[in-house]
C-alpha cells in the first residue's frame, strides 16, 4: 500500500503536519482493556451508582422510569439501523425513512396537531426551538414563559435565546399549583406552558392558547412527561400552535439523562420554520411509493447561516424506539399504562397524605405531586437507608420550595413500595 | 474481484397504520395491585382525550416483522463499506453496546443523590481527563448533545469571554469556504455575523488572506483541521496567531479529529476551543442520524464560561458544580447523552495511547491508498497528499453526462455505500471518500476495483450509472414532488 502511494514508511503519509506541531511523546491514557477487562471496569463502576433495578425508585422530574418490552431492545439492536447515517442517499435508507415517517404521525396524533419534526437532542433544546420558532413566525422578541417549566428546561431555553437576543418573561403559578394567565405581558412571541408542569400539576392548555391569542402570541405546550398524551387532552384539540417535549418514557432508559428525544410539532402553516429534518412521502422513478428527506432548504447543510436552526445531527435511534415502543403498546396499551399511573400516583399521594405529609397543590395529577414535610432531609435519609430513593428534593431546583419533595408513582412502582415509601417518609 | 452487491429477497412492508386491525395489541398490561382509579373523576372529565385516533394496534410478532424488514431496506457499516467522507463511518465495536446496556449504568436516574452517582460521575471525570489529552487542552464539558450544540456552546464562551473583558465589538466569525454548513449556522444562533475566508487553490487557508479579514470585531476563526478536503491546513500556526493577535479566539471543528490522534494535538495548533463527535471519532453509533455527542474541551482561560453544571472531584468523590457565575448557562437538560459518551470511553479504554495512533496512522493510509488508486480515472483537484479522506471529483466523467450523484447511485448497486457528494461546496462535483481505518486492503481493494469499472461504463455504457440504482428497494427518488406537496405524516384516507 505504501508503494501505490509513494512512500516507505507511515511517518512520511503526516509530512504536512509541521515538524513542531507532530507529536513526540505517546498519549497518557490508562492502558488498553480487552473485552473482559473492559466490561469488569465498567461494571465495577457501574456498582457505585444507585439505578431504578437497585432501587424502589420515585424519582421523576423530566425523566421518567417507565416498562420497555423487550422487543425494543432486540429491534432497534439491528446493525442496519444502528450503523446506518443519515438519510441522506434516500435508496438505501428506506427503513429509518419510513420509521421517521412513522414516528412523525405518532407525534402528530399523541399531540393533535398536523405537522412534525424527526426529532430534537431532548425536551429542554425542543421548547428553546419551539420559541425561537414562534420568534421568527411572529417577528416578536418576548416570550412569556410558565413558572411551571421544568427549571432545567428554562435554563437551557435561557441559553438559546441570549444567543439571538429573545426576552423572557416568567408567569408565576397560582396557589393550587397552576400557571396565573391573568398577566400576560404584551407584544409576546408566545406563550409556553409545560402540561404536567413540573409540580406535577396538569394545566388547562384550553385556557393558556385563549390567553396566548388573545395577544395574537402562540400557544406553547411543553411535555416532559409524554405518557400523559395518551390520556390529557391533547395540546392541539386545546388550540395550541406548537407542541414539544420529550418523549423519554416512551422506551429509552434512564441512562443519567441521555439520550433522550426531543420532539416538536406544530400547524402545518408553520411548516417552513420549522427546525430540524422532516421526513416527506414522495414516490420514485417507478412510481412506487417511497420516503426521502424534504423541504432541506432550511437546514444548515443548504442554507448555513441563515438556517432555521444550526441541529444536524438528531436523535434517529431515539425515535426509533420510541416508535417500536409505541407500535408495540398500541392504542390500548398506551391509555392502559397511562391510566395505571394516574392509579399509581393517587393511591401514592393518599397514602402519603395518611402518613401525615402535607400536600401543598391542589390541582390535578397525572404521575407525580409535591408533598412537604418539615425535616426532609431527615426523612430523606430514612428512606435511603431502606433503599428507596424517595423522589426529588425540590429545594436542589428552586430555593422556593424548601422542605418539598416531588414524588413520582409509574406503573414500575409496586404497592409494597409505596407502603413503604409512606411508612418511612411518614414516620 | 466480485462486488458484494446482488438482489435478495426483499419483503414490502406497508405502514404501522396501514398494517393496524381493530383490537390487536403487542404487549399485555397487566392490572396493577394498586386499585385502578376512575380517571374522569380523578382528573376531571374536561382535560381526559377520547382516543388516540387511528393510533396503531398490532400483535408483537407484527411489530418484529414489520422493523425487521424496514431494517433490510437500510444500509449500516455493519452491512458493508460506507465510505462517507466527514462522517468517520468506523466499525462501532459491539462490546461498547453492552457496557452502555449496564443495569448500574442505564438505570441511573439524572437527579438521583450524588451519593447515588459516583460510577456515572468518576466515569464522566476519567473521560473528560482523556479528551483533554487527547487534544491538548485544559477542560472539557460533555453536555453537548451533538457536533452542532458542541459549536453553539464553543461560539457562546467565546461571545462571553470577550464580554468578560469589557470587549463587546466583536460581532463576527471567520469561517473557511470549505467549513461545515454547521459552522455558519452557530454563529448565527449566536447573533454573529459569518464572513466567508476564501481557501487558496492549494485548498488550505493563508494567513495573508485571513489577515485581510481579521479585526477589532472578530470574535473568532472556525477552523476545521484537516479541513473538509482532507487536507492539513499548513499553516494553523500562523493563521492562529494572526487570530490572537487581533485579540480574538480560534475554534476547531473536530469533525475529522479520526485524523490527528497521537499525531498532533489542537491545544498545540493554538486552538482556543473545539468539539468532539464522539460519534465520528470515537465509534459511537450514527444511529440513522443521532444520538451524537459533541464535548466541547477549552483552555484553562475558558474554563470560567462552561456550561453548567461541571462535575468537580474533591478527594475521591465527585460532585456536580453549578454555582459559578460566569457560565454560558446550560445547554442540556441533563448531563448530556450519558448512554453516547460511555460508548466512547469504552472505546478509548479498549485502544489506550498505541492504538488510538494506529487509528489515525491506518485512516490516512487507508485513505492516501484509494486517492492514488483512483487519481488517473477520476480528477482529483488537488495534488497533495491528504490526511484520513480524499476529494475526488466528476469533471471527467462529465464529458459523457455522468455526474457525481449518478457514481453515487451507481456504486448502491454494486453493493457500497457512496461517498459524500456534492461537499465542500468548494470543489464543483465533489465526491468524498473517507474509508476510516476500519477496513483490509482486499475491502478497499474491492471498491477501487468498483469505482474503475464505474468510470469505465461513464465512458461506454453511461446510460448504466444514469439509470441508477436498479438493486435497493427503490429506484430513485422524486424529490421535487416531496418538496412541493410535502406529505409528512399518514393520514386515513377519507
Amino acid at each position: 500500500m505504501l508503494a501505490r502511494i509513494g512512500v516507505d514508511t507511515l511517518e512520511e503519509l503526516f509530512s504536512a503536519v509541521p515538524a513542531g506541531l507532530r507529536s513526540r511523546a505517546e498519549l497518557k491514557l490508562p492502558p488498553a482493556l480487552d473485552e473482559r477487562a473492559l466490561l469488569r471496569f465498567f461494571s465495577a463502576h457501574a456498582a457505585e451508582n444507585a439505578s431504578v433495578q437497585s432501587t424502589a425508585s420515585f424519582l421523576g422530574g423530566g425523566a421518567y422510569h417507565h416498562f420497555i418490552p423487550a422487543a425494543v431492545d432486540a429491534l432497534s439492536s439491528r446493525g442496519e439501523f444502528m450503523t446506518a447515517y443519515t438519510p441522506y442517499q434516500a435508496e438505501i435508507s428506506q427503513g429509518t425513512l419510513q420509521m421517521i415517517f412513522e414516528f412523525q404521525t405518532l407525534v402528530c396524533q399523541l399531540t393533535g396537531l398536523e405537522v412534525a419534526n424527526a426529532s430534537l437532542y431532548d425536551g429542554a433544546s425542543a421548547v428553546s426551538e419551539a420559541a425561537l420558532m414562534a420568534a421568527r413566525v411572529t417577528k416578536r422578541h418576548k416570550v412569556a414563559v410558565s413558572a411551571g417549566l421544568h427549571p432545567h428546561w428554562r435554563e437551557v431555553l435561557r441559553t438559546y435565546s441570549e444567543g439571538v437576543g429573545l426576552e423572557l418573561e416568567t408567569l408565576p403559578l397560582d396557589p393550587s399549583g397552576r400557571t396565573r394567565l391573568d398577566s400576560i405581558p404584551k407584544g409576546c412571541a408566545a406563550l409556553v406552558v409545560q402540561s404536567p408542569n413540573f409540580l406535577g400539576c396538569i394545566e388547562d392548555l384550553g385556557a393558556a392558547a385563549r390567553a396566548a391569542h388573545a395577544q395574537e402570541a402562540l400557544a406553547i405546550a411543553a411535555c416532559a412527561e409524554a405518557l400523559s398524551l395518551a390520556l390529557l387532552k391533547s395540546p392541539g384539540e386545546q388550540g395550541c400552535d406548537i407542541a414539544c417535549g420529550d418523549a423519554q418514557s416512551f422506551g429509552l432508559p434512564l441512562s443519567f439523562g441521555g439520550p433522550y428525544a426531543g420532539f416538536l410539532a406544530a400547524r402545518e402553516k408553520f411548516v417552513r420554520q420549522l427546525p430540524g429534518r422532516l421526513i416527506g412521502e414522495s414516490v420514485d422513478a417507478a412510481g412506487e411509493r417511497a420516503f426521502v428527506m424534504t423541504l432541506t432548504t432550511r437546514e444548515q447543510h443548504i442554507r448555513r447561516e441563515n438556517a432555521t436552526s444550526n441541529i444536524c445531527t438528531n436523535q434517529g435511534l431515539c425515535a426509533l424506539r420510541v416508535t417500536i415502543w409505541l407500535a408495540l403498546l398500541g392504542r390500548r396499551g398506551i391509555r392502559r399504562l397511562a391510566e395505571i399511573n394516574v392509579a399509581s400516583a393517587a393511591y401514592a399521594r393518599r397514602a402519603l397524605a395518611r402518613a401525615g405529609l402535607t400536600l401543598p397543590f391542589s390541582a390535578p395529577v397525572f404521575n407525580e405531586f409535591v408533598v412537604e414535610a418539615k425535616d426532609l432531609e431527615r426523612r430523606l435519609a430514612r428512606c435511603r437507608a431502606q433503599g428507596l430513593q424517595p423522589g426529588v428534593p425540590l429545594l436542589r431546583l428552586a430555593p422556593e420550595h424548601e422542605n418539598r419533595l416531588l414524588v413520582c408513582a409509574t406503573e414500575m412502582n409496586t404497592r409494597a413500595q409505596i407502603d413503604a415509601l409512606a411508612r418511612e417518609l411518614g414516620a | 474481484m466480485t462486488a458484494p452487491g446482488r438482489s435478495g429477497l426483499v419483503f414490502r412492508e406497508p405502514l404501522l397504520f396501514e398494517s393496524s386491525r381493530p383490537g390487536r395489541a403487542g404487549v399485555p398490561i397487566d392490572d396493577p395491585d394498586v386499585p385502578l382509579v376512575d380517571v374522569a373523576r380523578e382528573l376531571g372529565a374536561e382535560a381526559i382525550r377520547d382516543d388516540v385516533p387511528d393510533f396503531p394496534e398490532l400483535g408483537e410478532l407484527d411489530v418484529v416483522r414489520h422493523f425487521t424488514r424496514l431494517s433490510q431496506w437500510n444500509y449500516g457499516i455493519d452491512s458493508g463499506f460506507f465510505p462517507l467522507g466527514s462522517c468517520t463511518m468506523k466499525y462501532n465495536p459491539k462490546v461498547n453496546e453492552l457496557v452502555a446496556r449496564l443495569p448500574g449504568l442505564a438505570g441511573v436516574h439524572p437527579l438521583s443523590d450524588e451519593a447515588d452517582l459516583q460510577g456515572v460521575l468518576a466515569l464522566a471525570c476519567e473521560l473528560e481527563a482523556a479528551l483533554a489529552e487527547i487534544c491538548g487542552l485544559d477542560r472539557v464539558t460533555l453536555q453537548p448533545a451533538a457536533g452542532a450544540q458542541g459549536e453553539f456552546v464553543g461560539v457562546r464562551m467565546i461571545q462571553a469571554y470577550h464580554r468578560a473583558r469589557g470587549d463587546t465589538a466583536r460581532t463576527k466569525v471567520l469561517i473557511p469556504d470549505t467549513a461545515h454548513g454547521t459552522n455558519p449556522a452557530s454563529a448565527a444562533l449566536n447573533g454573529l455575523e459569518v464572513v466567508p475566508v476564501k481557501s487558496g487553490s492549494d485548498g488550505v487557508v493563508h494567513p495573508e488572506a485571513l489577515a485581510r479579514l481579521c479585526d477589532a470585531q472578530t470574535a473568532a476563526l472556525m477552523i476545521t483541521n484537516p479541513n473538509t478536503l482532507g487536507i492539513f491546513e499548513t499553516h494553523v500556526e500562523k493563521l492562529a496567531e494572526v487570530v490572537h493577535a487581533a485579540g480574538a479566539l480560534v475554534y476547531l471543528d473536530g469533525a475529522n479529529m479520526n485524523a490527528l490522534l497521537g499525531v498532533a494535538k489542537p491545544g498545540h495548533m493554538g486552538v482556543d476551543v473545539m468539539h468532539f463527535n464522539l460519534h465520528k471519532t470515537f465509534s459511537t453509533p450514527h444511529g440513522g442520524g443521532g444520538p451524537g455527542s459533541g464535548p466541547v474541551a477549552v483552555k484553562n482561560a475558558l474554563a470560567p464560561f462552561l456550561p453548567t453544571p461541571v462535575i468537580r472531584r474533591e478527594g475521591d468523590r465527585y460532585r456536580l458544580d453549578d454555582e459559578f457565575p460566569h457560565s454560558i448557562g446550560r445547554v442540556h437538560a441533563w448531563y448530556g447523552n450519558a448512554g453516547i459518551w460511555l460508548r466512547a470511553l469504552a472505546y478509548i479504554r479498549t485502544l489506550g495511547a498505541a492504538g488510538l495512533c494506529d487509528v489515525t496512522s491506518r485512516a490516512t493510509l487507508n485513505a492516501n491508498y484509494v486517492l492514488e488508486s483512483l487519481r488517473d480515472v477520476y480528477d482529483a483537484p488537488h495534488a497533495q497528499r491528504v490526511m484520513h479522506e480524499c476529494v475526488l471529483t466528476d469533471r471527467r466523467q462529465n464529458e459523457f453526462g455522468v455526474t457525481t450523484s449518478d457514481i453515487a447511485k451507481r456504486l448502491m448497486d454494486y453493493g457500497y455505500h457512496p461517498p459524500t457528494i456534492y461537499f465542500p461546496l468548494v470543489v464543483s462535483g465533489a465526491l468524498m471518500i473517507e474509508p476510516t481505518e476500519c477496513e483490509s486492503q482486499e475491502t478497499l481493494d474491492g471498491f477501487i476495483e468498483t469505482m474503475r469499472t464505474i468510470a469505465h461504463e461513464a465512458r461506454t455504457e453511461p446510460g448504466l450509472v444514469t439509470g441508477a440504482p436498479t438493486r435497493p428497494i427503490v429506484r430513485r427518488l422524486d424529490e421535487v414532488r416531496a418538496a412541493r406537496k410535502p406529505r409528512l405524516r399518514w393520514k386515513r384516507e377519507s
